[in-house]
């Protein structure tokens, strides 16, 4: 074989890898492209170009000293608390979501009994209950928290009351024949069988606990991400504003990602066992 | 992508009826349950209406379930508020209209073509994640506080699920359709319309649906957010700053929560109107 034959395979791997690059990122780049172009010839203040609002970022969240790995006040004062906030409101819907669908998913008589209230309360906006909830529970994180909760609970919610119903009646037989008890039942045969719908959920709960965590944040607030964009239209800073949302889109992204990748693993013995019995 | 089809049915699944369970004749099966729900509404109301008048919660922050009932039957007859409702609803509509008009094509675009599909994805995966929300300020800059603000945010968050169906489905049309229509020679166009759109139309119509409760989150959220002229959210955000009228406050976001409940009603009964060949195929299968 000479030399030139796999150096030739390797090139245009290569270019075969460049061209799905560039069908992958062509139109973002494009378009982000297109946008610097526009804004500067327009030299709108409503719509700064990309560079702009990226120097912007970096001023903003990322010229701290070296020693707290360049992140500035801004990052301690308004991401993380975001964050945090976020996330314990996730976990708290997660939680709540998971245990009162069980119940419901496998009882029909808890079912009949709650879904009038629970379709009910689901279907009031999010938003119309920020003013009872500072009413309760003040203007502190705790109400934040919660709203992010009560928000976001409804996905698990449905996806954990579907799975857990319609689990393979097979394996439910199978179970009470070997006098599986009740625990065992719900935690080695119902909600293993509910992962996958539990965890589609628990995405699309993600996704909204973080808009609930930016409404949260646009009322009575005096730090975090949604704060600082209001903070940034009254004072007529766009760029700032742009900062944000540009934050939020990246936050979104990557929790998703994070996510997608955390349910690759939790869910991968599901694939393998439904990949074996269709073989 | 899968997501916004994980959670297509928009009502709670009630449980299959536990084959044998209970035992009794099925009518008395039919009652009981009937029964279980009123008493499920009854004690809902009960157990608020127990928790407010006991004085747990100050009657100022939490008033009694029976007042927020009284004060909603008052609303649900004011001709002002009832203009509130419509102000709202008139911009939920309108947004949702520009969203279906937009996602759409873009969808059956992307649905079709592989290139498009694969250049698209990472834009939309990174426009996705935006909150509506967060773009009010920017919106209220850009439209002022009015009518059009809130119509283009509607538009924007609306838009994602029924561009989500609509790829989903001109993107999995049954193959043996789509061989079969090559076989009789149908040109591009018309096994766009005849073959993938018929077959797509149930769940990009689940994408509208499911995109009507999140436009009307929206509408409302935005006019309380941004403190709009007209709607329900406006009438919340002024009752509770003007003396924090507790009552109106929750009537406001119940008639809300009604106003969804009846618009996921109306949407559902369309959708088993318009589909029922997808119903009746379900069953015969």
């Amino acid at each position: 074989m000479s030399p030139t034959e796999p150096s030739k395979a390797a090139t245009s791997a290569l270019l075969g890898a460049l061209r799905s690059m560039a069908v992958r990122w062509g139109l973002g780049v494009g378009l982000v492209a297109l946008w610097q172009v526009l804004a500067m010839r327009a030299g709108s203040i409503f719509f700064p170009p990309p560079t702009e609002i990226a120097k912007r970022a970096v001023e903003l969240w990322l010229s701290g000293p070296p020693s707290r790995l360049f992140l500035s006040d801004g990052v301690f004062q308004d991401i993380l608390p975001s964050l945090l906030r976020l996330l314990a409101g996730w976990s708290l819907a997660v939680a709540c979501g998971i245990a009162l669908g069980t119940a419901i998913g496998r009882s029909r008589r808890i079912s009949e009994l709650l879904d009038p209230s629970l379709q009910f309360l689901r279907a009031i906006p999010g938003p119309a209950l920020v003013p009872v909830f500072i009413l309760l529970l003040g203007t502190e994180s705790t109400m934040r928290i919660a709203l992010i909760a009560f928000g976001s609970i409804w996905p698990v919610l449905l996806n954990t009351i579907e799975g857990t119903r319609t689990v393979d009646p097979v394996q439910l037989d199978t179970a009470a024949s070997f006098r599986l008890p009740r625990g065992a039942l719900l935690w080695r045969i119902v909600l293993p069988a509910a992962m996958p719908k539990i965890f589609a959920g628990m995405r699309i709960s993600l996704a909204l606990a973080v808009i609930l965590m930016v409404v949260s944040e646009l009322v009575a607030s005096t730090n975090g991400i949604g704060y600082r964009i209001q903070n940034a239209q009254i004072m007529f800073l766009l760029t700032d504003m742009w900062c944000g949302i540009v934050l939020l889109a990246v936050i979104g992204y990557t929790l998703n990602r994070l996510f997608l990748t955390i349910e690759d693993r939790a869910l991968n013995w599901h694939r393998g066992a439904r990949g074996r019995s269709a073989a | 992508m899968s997501d916004t089809l994980e959670f297509a049915a928009p009502s709670l699944p009630s449980p299959a009826s536990g084959g044998g369970k209970g035992g009794g004749s099925a009518a008395w099966g039919r009652t009981a349950s009937a029964l279980r729900v009123a008493l499920g509404v009854v004690a809902f109301f009960l157990i608020l209406e127990l928790i407010t008048s006991l004085g747990l919660v100050p009657a100022i922050y939490l008033p009694r379930a029976s007042t927020v009932v009284e004060r909603m039957a008052e609303l649900m007859v004011d001709p002002k508020f009832l203009k509130q409702i419509l102000a709202t609803l008139e911009a939920w509509a309108v947004g949702l209209a520009l969203a279906t008009l937009i996602s759409v094509p873009i969808g059956i675009l992307i649905g079709t073509s592989e290139p498009a599909y694969k250049m698209s994805s990472p834009v939309i995966e990174f426009m996705r994640p935006i909150p509506s929300v967060a773009l009010i300020p920017l919106a209220i800059l850009l439209w002022g506080q009015g009518f059009s603000m809130k119509v283009i945010l509607v538009a924007y968050a609306a838009a994602w699920p029924i561009l989500f169906n609509t790829v989903y489905g001109v993107h999995d049309v049954d193959p043996i359709a789509v061989e079969t229509a090559r076989c009789f020679g149908l040109k591009r166009r018309s096994m766009l319309w005849r073959i993938c759109l018929p077959s797509a139309a149930p769940l990009i119509f689940t994408g509208i649906r499911i995109s009507a409760s999140i436009g009307l989150i929206v509408v409302i959220g935005s006019e309380l957010l941004a403190s709009t002229d007209s709607g329900i959210g406006s009438y919340i955000l002024f009752v509770s700053l003007n003396g924090g009228h507790m009552d109106s406050v929750l009537a406001g976001a119940a008639i809300a929560g009604i106003v969804g409940v009846l618009i996921n009603w109306l949407l559902g009964l369309i959708d088993r109107r318009l589909f029922a060949w997808r119903y009746l195929g379900a069953t015969a299968r």
